[in-house]
Formats: C-alpha cells, structure tokens, sequence
C-alpha cells in the first residue's frame, strides 16, 4: 500500500478536534476510505479519542472503513430518480454484478452504492461512475457502462 | 487587487466593471451548473472558447459561464446577449456552426431551438418559453447575469451595495425592523418568520455569535440551495454579512453537502475573493463591523438539516440533535447565539435591504411574502428549477410551467417537501403554495421539492421509499423515531408484498400520530408526513393492496406478474440477453417467454425490450 500523506490534510489542524469531519472528508477524498492506521494517526494528532473519531466515521455515509472498488458506481436513489425508475438500476446491478448496494465485488473492480439525492434530480435517474455524472439512466444503458469499464480493464492488462 | 474600504470605493469599482463589461459586443452566456455539466456542458465550453479563438472573436465575443439556469432538462443550455436567442441540447460539436452562423452571421439555427411540448412550435427568446415566462424569477434571474467565480460581474450588477447600504444608513435594530417589515420566512422548510429569530439572537446575551448559512439540503428532490450556491455564491455572502451586523456575529459557518462539489468549491472561492477586495475581515467598509466565514462540509447525514444536529457537526462530532428546550438562537454553536438561515433565506437578504421590506412584500400571500424556488422534477414534461410569487397554485406550477404530463399518462399526485412533507392528490392542485396551505393540506413546503407522480406511481410504494429513507436517516438517539419508523416501514412492507391485514391500517395511523407527537426533533415529527397524507388522499390504493392483494400502478412486485406479448415480440432475442435471472426463453424470430417463477419482476427486460412487447399485470 502507498504511504499515506496525512501530513497536508493535517496542516493547520492540529489539536483542534472540530476540524476532525473535515479531516476525515480529505483523507476518504484522498484514499477511497478510511484506512485504520491513519485513523489513530488524525485521533492523535487532533486530540480527539479513537472511540470518538470512530463513531463520526460509523455516523456519517460519506466514509468508508472497507476499501473501495476501482470502479465506483454510485446511484441516486433520491425520490425524483426513485419515481423514474432507479430501483430498476439497482436491481440491474444487483443481477450483473452479484452484490448488494454498499459491497465491493470480490476481484476489487467495482463498488456499487446509493445515495439518496445528489441534486441533479431534473435529470433524473442519475449514475455516477467515479465522479463523472451520467444522466436519464436506464438498465441497458447502465449494463452497458459496466462491460465497458470490465472491458476495458482487461485490455490494459492483456497490453 | 483593489480593496474595498468605503462604500465611495465600491460604486467607483461597480462602474469600472460595468464599462469593461459594455466593451463587449456579444456575450454568449453558458450554464456551468452540475445539470448542465451532467449532460456536458464542459466540454461544449471548451469548444465554443476554441472555435471563437480560430474565427479570431475572442476580443468581441465573451463567453460567460454560468451557474444553473433551471431548465436542466434542455441541457446545455446556451443564451446570446444581446438579443435574448436561446439554444438548448447543444453539443462540443456544434460549438463550430454556432460561433461562424450565429455569432458571426446572426443566423438562428433551428435545431437548437426549444420546441414547445404543449404547442409544438419552436421558440426563438428565452423569455417567451413558458417555463420561463410563467415564473416570478427574483433570485434566479441573477444566476445567468454572473459568473460564479467571478466577483467583477457580482459587483457589476450591483453586489455588496446592500450590505455597504446596511453599515452606512442602518443600525441593527433598524435592519432587523426592516427584514421583520418584508415578513420574510425560513425558506429551509419551517417558515420560521427570520426577522423574529435575527431579533431573539441580537438580544441574547453575550460578545460571540455566530450566523450559520444551511446547505446541507437532504430533502431528496430538492436542488434549490446547491444551485444558489453554486451559481452566485457572493449574494449567499452578502446575506450572510447583513445577518451578522444585524445579531453582532463576527464568525460564519456555511454548511455545505459534500456531495456538491461544486457549490463547495464556488462558495471558497467567494469567500476568498471577498477577503482579498477587504470585504470579508476587519472593519468592513471603513466601519467597526469585522466578519469572517469558514465552509464546515457536511459528511452525508440526513438529521444535519436539523439546526441543533448541524451545529454539533460543525463543532467535528456526530450530529445528533437534542431538545430545543434552550432555542440555539441563545445557545447554539459551541453553546453561543447563533442565527442558522437556509441558503434561500439569506439570498434573499441582500434584495430586501436594496429596495425595501415593502417592495419584498408586495409579492406572495398575507402569510408568506416573497417568492420561493421550488425543484420541479418526476413525470412531468419541464423538469428544472422554478421561481414563483407565494400562493402560485400547484397546478400552474405542475401544468402552466411543468408543461403537464409525460408520455401520454395522467398526474395523479405531487410529493411536496421531501420526507417530511406529503402527497397531495391532483383535485388539491388549486392550493396555493404557500407555508400554511400546504401545512393544512397535511403536506409541507419543506425546502421546496415539488416531485411529480403520475398513474405509474403507486402511493404505498411511495410511503414505504420515504420510510426506508427516514429509518436510513434517523440518528436513532430517540425512540418514537427509530422504533416508530421501524414498524411503520415493516406494515407498509406488509401491504406492499401482499400480507396486509384491513386492521393494519387503522394501527399505521395510529402509530403515525404518535411518532410525530412524540419524537424529539424534526426529522422524527414529520416522518409520518408521507404515511399520514397517502392514508389521507389514497386510501383506495392501500385497500387495493390490502383487500383485493392488487397494485393499481404495476409498481409493488409481490403483486404483479411480467408476461411477454406473442404479438408484439419479434424474437429478437434482446430481452433474453438482458435477463439476469435466466427467466426469458424463446428460439430467435418466435416470441418469447417469460417463466413467472423464475422472473424476478426487476423490470430491466421492460427497458430493452424496443417493441413493447413486455406487459405488466
């Protein structure tokens, strides 16, 4: 695994244990998830008991304790999407991919979760595959975007 | 840089801005907001910059980029100015034709006109497309006037003179006098009257305050607060600044979703730029009013809206909300006065102090002045975001600016303010929206999320998504909450899958009325909201489950089956490649056939199948 640079999240912060969300936003930003040696690292160096800075990590949905696929697939389940069928995406996942919502697939590829709104309900169902917005979804088109990105993966391998 | 030091050095700037912005002969004006860029407008950005550079138009031709618009289905929208010439659905490209035929030649394009669902006749001006011109734009309008990142227009089109107006001409009381006049309420969904809470804050005792600007916006189906934000982060700003003179805040927090990257990278740099024009920090315009901002990013926490959850997550722990026995507006952040407004609130601010609490007032209804942003999304024709005066009747809003239905069906409900709020059924469409109609109605206005359903929405799957929302989302510190959504979702579950028992009904009532009288915060007493309005207005569809074990909308999976129409299937054998579950069978160019024990009724063959071939029972 690479070093982890907490160092430049830290700056500025230091026992200041308000800073301990914002902390943790930049380090998942920065590693996919919350890796559990950095995680005593920010407990110290913010001053804010490990119990603590675990509970803030367990409360809210933005963190992740488990390592995130490479692909990260991320469907809106708000009510504006909901209402035009991103049940359906997620059960088109649930069928290609053989995990549920939250889970990793086994060989690392790909991570599917949902979130509950991400304001671009006009546009709705909305898919986001690693950070990129793809808008007015369908399970084709979705299962589509997955055999692509598995495809693709295995050409950069074959090369 | 220039520094902004009294209120003279600002109008010096403001005509400095605004002569640089006349020298420009055509300005092509270019939604950047998260829609746009969801459909990718980025990259036609980047092209329209290229094909100006090659026609050698950079010097008369700039190219504004923009936050949202509102029209975010038509996406990438694109305006000329002067002239008002509005393109939609653009592509990079296309960026080459529009700069050398309409740019250059002021030849209008065809295609790239909007078409007119209801009429089918195409629309040259943005301000004749009814979406548009059935609304009451106040603070919208200025979204397509700015870029976002760019304090030069904010200032050009008259920024920070209110807050420059309020240091020189008001005291604070005399400020607070005028936001309690203009009668303006919490647009963050409870319609608190903000003059009152600014006054309760100026008068609790002690030196440390603080105002806090709530963009967390939870509310799934609203998208207001992260377009304001997004779009013209300085006006939230100045809101904010006034707020602060008023209650005697020198600190101020935006709270701001991490799931909008966008709005939280636009509002640092705002903020930024205000600091170095000396508008933010010390002794402001020349006066002894000194005040800085921080941006605090939410970690994705639905109870955060909750003003006591969101202050104690500002503060870097779990946002559990406690009892509001002690208002926050007394003992708020780290135990200090605190004013929490919702982005829409304090973009309002600026305007009221500018042009006067009667002016703000002469719009709305007797109880709710002003007017309110509301995000127009499901099965309707125009999705996007939509301004209109109090007391606008949903059914002007859903048809007159909605442009009505989808795909031939019929509007059976609109879902008003998210989770805490409700469905109303389409013979209610003449309420107006305003915070007490709506109230009464047994809905909310909530954060202004106007979800359309049609006849393929079924009410009891609607209750049971809200409940699987709000179990999600409940911090679990109460137990009329968690325990009380937890067995309103199981007996909404039970009805949805075919189990319902006729006494449920009356017992989801019940338990209904006692969640929400005795949670302990917000989130838990409007949870029932969903439960209580679909028992209200749609009783028929949860007896339809209940009695007759029959979903009306084809929604609940318990109770429908797939089948396959032999005359319509063509065997062509897309469907059966599609099936997860292996339940499609059929030789090529025969129909097909769904096997029912095997389908799992996930509704992926209905999307690929391209003959309609797929029915629902």
């Amino acid at each position: 695994m690479a070093k982890i640079n907490l160092d430049s999240i830290l700056e500025g912060r230091r026992s200041q244990p308000h800073m301990l969300i914002e902390v943790l936003l930049d380090l998942q930003d920065q590693e996919g998830y919350l890796p559990e040696e950095a995680l005593k690292t920010v407990s110290k160096e913010l001053g804010v008991p490990l119990v603590d800075v675990y509970r803030v990590a367990r409360f809210y949905k933005a963190f992740s304790l488990k390592p995130r696929g490479k692909n990260v697939i991320t469907i809106c389940t708000g009510t504006a999407c909901h209402v035009r069928g991103s049940h359906l995406l997620v059960n088109q996942v649930r069928g290609q991919l053989n995990i549920e919502p939250g889970d990793t697939t086994p060989d690392g590829q790909f991570t599917v979760e949902c979130v509950n709104c991400l304001g671009a309900c006009a546009l709705g169902p909305i898919v986001v595959h690693n950070g990129s917005y793809c808008d007015h979804m369908t399970p084709g088109k979705l299962r589509k975007k997955i055999d692509k990105a598995a495809g693709k993966k295995k050409e950069a391998q074959d090369a | 840089m220039p520094r902004i030091s009294q209120a003279r050095d600002l109008e010096t700037l403001q005509q400095h801005f605004v002569a640089k912005r006349e020298r420009v002969k055509t300005t092509i004006v270019i939604c950047g907001g998260t829609g746009c860029q969801a459909s990718r407008s980025g990259s036609v950005i980047d092209a329209v910059r290229a094909a100006l550079a090659r026609e050698g138009l950079q010097q008369d031709v700039s190219v504004r980029v923009t936050g949202c618009h509102g029209f975010c289905e038509q996406g990438p929208i694109m305006v000329f100015e002067p002239g008002n010439l509005f393109y939609c659905h653009v592509t990079p490209a296309d960026a080459q034709d529009i700069v050398s035929r309409t740019v250059k030649k002021g030849e209008v394009l065809d295609k790239f006109l909007y078409r007119d669902p209801v009429s089918g006749r195409t629309i040259t001006k943005e301000a004749d497309i009814p979406f548009y011109s059935a609304q009451g734009r106040q603070l919208l309008n200025f979204n397509k006037l700015v870029d976002a990142c760019s304090i030069e227009d904010y200032i050009a089109i008259g920024g920070y003179r209110a807050v420059a107006k309020a240091i020189k001409e008001f005291k604070p009381e005399a400020i607070i006098a005028e936001v309690k006049a203009s009668g303006l309420r919490g647009r963050g969904g409870a319609g608190f009257p903000t003059g009152r809470k600014w006054q309760e804050a100026h008068e609790a005792p002690g030196d440390e305050k603080y105002v806090i600007c709530n963009a967390d916006e939870g509310d799934p189906g609203a998208y207001m607060d992260r377009c304001l934000l997004e779009a013209n982060p300085h006006q939230v700003l100045e809101g904010m600044m006034i707020g602060a003179y008023a209650v005697g805040a020198n600190k101020g927090y935006i709270y701001v979703r991490r799931e909008y990257p966008l709005a939280v990278k636009h509002a640092r740099i705002a903020i930024q730029q205000a600091r170095e024009y000396g508008l933010l920090g010390e002794n402001i315009l020349g006066s002894n009013f000194s005040f800085d901002v921080e941006i605090a990013r939410g970690g994705g926490a639905f109870v955060c809206g909750e003003s006591t959850a969101l202050m104690t997550s500002i503060e870097g722990k779990v946002g559990e909300p406690r009892a509001k026995d002690v208002h926050t507006v007394k003992e708020g952040l780290w135990g200090r006065p605190t004013v929490l407004n919702n982005v829409e609130t304090w973009a309002n601010v600026p305007s009221i102090i500018l042009n006067g609490a009667k002016w703000f007032a002469s719009r709305g209804t007797d109880t709710s002045k002003g007017t309110k942003i509301l995000a127009l999304t499901g099965q309707v024709k125009n999705t996007g975001l939509v301004e209109v005066p109090m007391g606008t009747t949903l059914r002007a809003i859903v048809y007159d600016i909605g442009g009505g239905p989808k795909n031939g069906h019929s509007i059976k409900a609109v879902q008003t303010g998210g989770p805490s709020g409700g469905c109303l059924p389409e013979r209610l469409f003449d309420l107006p929206v305003d915070f007490d109609a709506l109230w009464e109605a047994g809905s909310m206005m909530g954060s202004g999320g106007l979800v359309v359903m049609d006849d393929k929405t079924c009410m009891v799957d609607v209750a049971r998504y809200f409940l699987t929302f709000l179990l999600d989302e409940s911090c679990g510190k109460c137990v009329p909450c968690r325990e009380g959504i937890d067995r309103m979702l199981e007996i909404v579950t039970d009805i949805a899958e075919g189990r319902g028992r006729p006494e449920q009904l009356d017992l989801l009532q019940e338990l209904a009325e006692t969640v929400a009288e005795a949670s302990l915060c917000g989130l838990g007493k409007s949870a029932p909201n969903p439960v209580l309005s679909t028992l209200r207005y749609f009783m028929d569809e949860y007896k339809a489950h209940v009695l007759e074990r029959r979903c009306p909308a084809a929604v609940c999976k318990a109770l429908i089956a797939y089948a396959i129409d032999p005359e319509k299937c063509t065997g062509c054998g897309v469907c059966l490649k599609a099936c997860p579950h292996d339940s499609i069978t059929g030789e090529k160019k025969k129909p097909h056939v769904i096997n029912e024990a095997l389908c799992q009724r996930c509704g992926i063959c209905i999307g690929e199948c391209k003959f309609d071939a797929i029915t629902v029972r």
